[in-house]
Formats: C-alpha cells, sequence, structure tokens
C-alpha cells in the first residue's frame, strides 16, 4: 500500500474535524500508512454474499411510546457548557 | 509458586462476599468499611494512581443507609449493600466529575445517573470514586490517560493493562472490592489478568450503556472487576437488566447468573483455539496456561485443541469498526455544549477543530482519523463494510465452535504486564496487547479473565469464554478452575 500524502490526512483531519499541527500531520501519516498496511489482510478472506454485522446480539429497530417524560433539569444542564448566556448556550459566530 | 504476603486480618483484600458475612454478623459496619477503603486510598494511591477522584460525602451517606439497611430498616439488603465499589470514570454519576481520562471533559458533571450506577445504589452498594482508564477507554496500558499513568500494583514500573487499568490496579491492591469496567476490545480481562484479579466482559447486551460515555457503541459492554468469581456474579446479578434507555439491551429473562456455580465440571467439554496460542506468546504464560489446562483435566473437563482460523483477521476488523464508530461517537465534543473549550477568538468552526486538536490526547486522535477514514468516500465498502462481513464470519466460527464445546479456554493476554513506556512509540504493538481478547468481542461473547499463575512474579490470566448469554456457564467452569487453585489468594507486597 501506498503512503498516505500530507494532503490525504489533511482532508481526513478536515472531515474529522481536528486542528493538526504540521508535526502531528507527519507523524500520523506514517502511523495511518502502517495501521492501514496491517488492517489490508482482510482483503484475502472471501466475502461475497456475507452480510454485514453491525450489532453482534440481532436487534431489531426498538421504537418507544412518545410518551413525555420529565427531562434534564435545564440549570445543571447549562452549568457544562463553556459559555452561557441568561437560559441559553451561547455560540461563537458561524458566519463571518 | 510464587510466595506473597498473606494479610487475612486485614479487610483489604478480602472478597465482597465475605466481607458481608462479616457485616451480617455485624464484626464490622459499612462506614467502617468505607473510612478503611479511604484510608487504604491515600496511604497506597499515591504510588499507583489508579483513582481519579473519591466521593467521600457520597460514600459517607451511602454507607450509612446501608448500615441501617443491614439492620432491618428499608429493603431487603443484597451482595453488595454495603461494599464499596469504584466506578472507572467513562460512567456518569450525578454530581461527581466524570472525565473519560480526557481534557476534552475536564470538569463536566453530569446532571444523572449511568443505569449501572442507579443499579448500584439501589442494591445498597457505596460508591466511593472513579478510577482511571485509558482517554476515552482507547488503549490497552493506561498510559494515554491525560492524568498520568496508572501503575501495576505487583511492579509499579510496569502498567496495570488497560484501558480499565485503574479499576483492575485498584482492586488487586485492596483500593476497592469490586469495580466496574467497559470492554471494547479486552479493557476488563486485560488490566484483570495483568494485576492477578478477576474481571468479566458479559455478553452484548446483558448491561445497559446508558450514561457509560460511549466509545464503540457495536463493542462496548460494562462488566465488574472482582477478587473473585462468586463477586463477579453477584455484580451481575446487580447491574444487568433490560433498559429501554439503551436500545441494543436485551430483553430476556434474566436467571441467576451464579445459578451454577459450584455445579462440577465433569464432563465438560473445553476447546483449546490453537490460533490464540500465538507467536508472541511469553514461555511463563504458555506454561502457566499448559498448567491450568492440567488443573481443569483434573476436574473432569475434556480438553481438545480446535482451530478457530479467522481468529488472525480479528485485529483487523477490530481496527477497523472500533475507530469508525468512535469516530462517529465522539464528533460531540465541540467544545460548545460541555467540557472544556479552546481559547476565544475563534469562530464556531474554528473553536470545534482547535478544541478537539488541542484536548483529545495522541491516541484519541489516531483512532479518529483512522476511523474517519475508513468511513470516507471510496474507502467505505474496502474498509468498513469488509469489516462487518468478516465480523459475520467470525460469529459464525464461534457459533460452530460452541456446536463442539461447552466453553473456550485461551490465554487472557500473550505476555505478563510490560514496562511502562515500552510500546508507546509503536501503536500496532500496542494493539497487539489485547489480541486474545478482541475476538469475543467481535462476536458479543461473554468471556471472563481468572488469576492462573505468575511469569516474571507478575500474574497471569486465563481466559474462558461462552456462547451468546452463556454467561452462567463461564462463571460455572471459572469459579471451578478458581476453587482448586490458590491463585485469586495472592496480592502484591504494597
Amino acid at each position: 500500500m501506498e503512503s498516505l500524502t500530507s494532503d490525504e490526512l489533511r482532508h481526513v483531519a478536515t472531515l474529522a474535524n481536528l486542528h493538526l499541527t504540521d508535526d502531528e500531520v507527519e507523524k500520523y501519516r506514517h502511523q495511518l500508512t502502517g495501521i492501514l498496511a496491517h488492517v489490508q489482510s482482510l482483503q484475502q478472506v472471501d466475502t461475497d454474499g456475507v452480510e454485514p454485522t453491525g450489532h453482534a446480539t440481532a436487534s431489531n429497530t426498538v421504537l418507544r411510546k412518545d410518551d413525555s417524560s420529565t427531562p434534564l433539569n435545564r440549570e445543571d444542564v447549562l452549568e457544562n457548557a463553556p459559555t452561557t448566556s441568561g437560559e441559553f448556550i451561547r455560540v461563537r459566530a458561524v458566519l463571518d | 509458586m510464587v510466595n506473597r504476603s498473606s494479610r487475612t486480618s486485614d479487610n483489604s483484600f478480602l472478597p465482597a462476599h465475605v466481607l458481608r458475612d462479616r457485616l451480617d454478623a455485624r464484626e464490622i459496619s459499612s462506614a467502617e468499611l468505607a473510612s478503611s477503603t479511604f484510608q487504604r486510598i491515600s496511604t497506597t494511591d499515591s504510588q499507583l494512581n489508579a483513582v481519579l477522584r473519591t466521593t467521600e460525602p457520597e460514600a459517607n451517606s451511602a454507607a450509612e443507609d446501608a448500615d441501617r439497611r443491614l439492620r432491618g430498616s428499608g429493603p431487603e439488603p443484597g451482595p453488595l449493600t454495603g461494599i464499596p465499589v469504584l466506578l472507572k470514570d467513562n460512567m456518569s454519576m450525578t454530581g461527581v466529575e466524570t472525565t473519560a481520562a480526557s481534557k476534552i471533559l475536564s470538569g463536566y458533571v453530569p446532571p444523572y445517573d449511568a443505569e449501572v450506577v442507579t443499579r448500584l445504589k439501589e442494591a445498597g452498594a457505596v460508591i466511593v470514586g472513579k478510577s482511571n482508564l485509558d482517554e476515552f477507554a482507547m488503549g490497552s496500558s493506561n498510559e494515554h490517560s491525560a492524568f498520568g499513568a496508572a501503575k501495576n500494583p505487583w511492579d509499579v514500573a510496569r502498567v496495570p493493562g488497560g484501558s480499565s487499568g485503574g479499576a483492575a490496579a485498584a482492586v488487586a491492591a485492596g483500593e476497592a472490592v469490586i469495580a466496574l469496567g467497559s470492554d471494547t476490545g479486552g479493557s476488563i480481562r486485560q488490566p484483570a489478568a495483568l494485576c492477578g484479579v478477576v474481571g468479566m466482559k458479559p455478553t452484548y447486551g446483558l448491561v445497559s450503556r446508558y450514561g457509560l460515555i460511549a466509545f464503540a457503541s457495536s463493542l462496548d459492554q460494562i462488566g465488574p472487576i472482582t477478587r473473585d468469581v462468586q463477586d463477579c456474579a453477584d455484580t451481575l446479578n446487580v447491574i444487568a437488566s433490560h433498559d429501554p434507555k439503551d436500545s441494543t439491551s436485551v430483553e430476556r429473562p434474566f436467571d441467576d447468573f451464579g445459578g451454577k456455580i459450584g455445579q462440577d465440571i465433569d464432563g465438560m467439554r473445553l476447546g483449546v483455539p490453537k490460533e490464540y496460542l500465538v507467536d508472541g506468546i511469553e514461555p511463563g504464560v504458555r506454561s502457566a496456561f499448559e498448567d491450568s489446562l492440567e488443573v481443569l483435566r483434573s476436574l473432569g473437563a475434556s480438553i481438545e485443541e480446535t482451530s478457530l482460523p479467522l481468529t488472525d483477521q480479528a485485529l483487523a476488523v477490530y481496527y477497523i469498526i472500533a475507530p469508525s464508530e468512535a469516530s462517529a461517537n465522539l464528533s460531540r465534543y465541540d467544545g460548545v455544549k460541555y467540557g472544556a473549550a479552546a481559547e476565544d477568538g475563534l469562530n464556531a468552526a474554528e473553536l470545534s477543530q482547535h478544541t478537539r486538536g488541542e484536548l483529545f490526547g495522541d491516541e484519541v486522535k489516531r483512532r479518529i482519523l483512522i476511523g474517519t477514514y475508513a468511513l470516507s468516500a471510496g474507502y467505505y465498502d474496502a474498509y468498513y463494510k469488509k469489516a462487518q462481513q468478516v465480523r459475520t464470519l467470525i460469529r459464525q466460527e464461534f457459533t460452530e465452535g460452541f456446536e463442539q464445546f461447552d466453553a473456550l479456554v485461551t490465554p487472557t493476554s500473550p505476555t505478563v504486564a510490560f514496562e511502562a513506556g515500552a510500546r508507546m512509540d509503536d501503536p500496532y504493538q500496542m494493539y497487539l496487547a489485547d489480541v486474545c481478547t478482541l475476538p469475543v468481542n467481535i462476536a458479543g461473547l461473554p468471556g471472563i479473565s481468572v488469576p492462573c499463575g505468575f511469569s516474571e512474579e507478575m500474574p497471569v490470566g486465563l481466559q474462558f469464554i461462552g456462547p451468546q448469554f452463556g454467561d452462567d456457564t463461564v462463571l460455572q467452569v471459572a469459579h471451578s478452575y478458581e476453587q482448586a487453585t490458590d491463585w485469586h489468594r495472592s496480592h502484591p507486597p504494597l
């Protein structure tokens, strides 16, 4: 398998919403290339017509009744937000 | 056999069921047990860093309630009433900081209890604190904690295993009677083996994951770390439940998981999958394993070699599926809703990227990148879907194996605890630490590790794997082995 390029690694980091330093880009580029080389062994397994497994114990979609219940205490929830304003969570500017 | 100090007069190393007898006999109170637990933590944990924080006020109040309950007021006491229990710090508890050993969650105080916490409280257990772990449970040595590595109580220069390393080290060192861990690829069983205690991953879906900080949702399962197998069964009876708040929680009547404990294993068919005796297995681990098979034979079990050829692919399946699910689960940490955030002066998108880039640790970022890559356009079929298909084949292989065998028996880890720092520069070497445990998560099976000897004066673990919902069988055979040996009575000279 060919090495991931810095541009490819930066693209993945953008998709993952991760700001990386240049040193990190270099480090992870090499490490991911190594790890992806190891997992190539899966390509040797014949999986024609095999259904994928999402969860090991068969579970169907679970539905619940649309009943109301007591929500979490608002003050306790807001207490955890880094910045708040009154009863709201404060968010930085989305559009500059 | 390694000769280890024995302090039978001390309560620090007694299992819960023995302590419960002493509580019933009024030889000791729950309040005294809680107080001696905090005393023990304060004298030993500076060497171990196994406990991230203690919860004295909550514990003292729970212990007083337990003492009243033990004296006949309130609901009937159960096996865990009055017993000190430690929670891995990825389980939410109302009003108690819960960090998953990540800087990104430092300061986070859950406004609700995890379902296992609710069940422990109802059972009258005394929650004494939160234990150290690899950040977001990603690691096999507890060295990936943002709050410092935990140490192995048998030799503090070595790792306790991971990711529930703090939990296993604490139980081994007498800092808690029971700890709850979580196991995604071996994170309960491997540290239990490396620290010389009992650890069990139940069948997937038996224990609710509500309030467990998610790592890889199709693999994560909560389970007990204890001093013996009876405690493990008693704890599972308390924490297992059908919970509508976790859609993967299984709906089936639960019997007593310890119901088969004490039944002999004469005639039980045990398989030894040869692929688990990997090239990298240490001679001392192999020899302890072979001695264990002799013990099992002497108890009347039949032991046959078998083959699970896809075992060699399990690591690859795991290191696609777990990071993929993690990359999705961890997308919620954006510096807006809870936890810590990067500095001011950034717009919304930059805030999220910088918060994540600066506050996630090295291993977490690595796994998010692997997972994001495997799920990205053009690679999904080759990686994620392929891994899920091989997952189906691995499950089938186990299912066929359990037509011939009641349980499988393997080493828990190919090595004893390694030196701190030894694998930090090579992620793949670190991943190999879980080679004997992660197939069990891929197939959703129950697995338990019990102490089975020493190598290099460090504990070795023996793993039993059962069919889905064969948790009672796994506990039966593990108990039978344990009672025929003395390994579980050894404890570190700390």
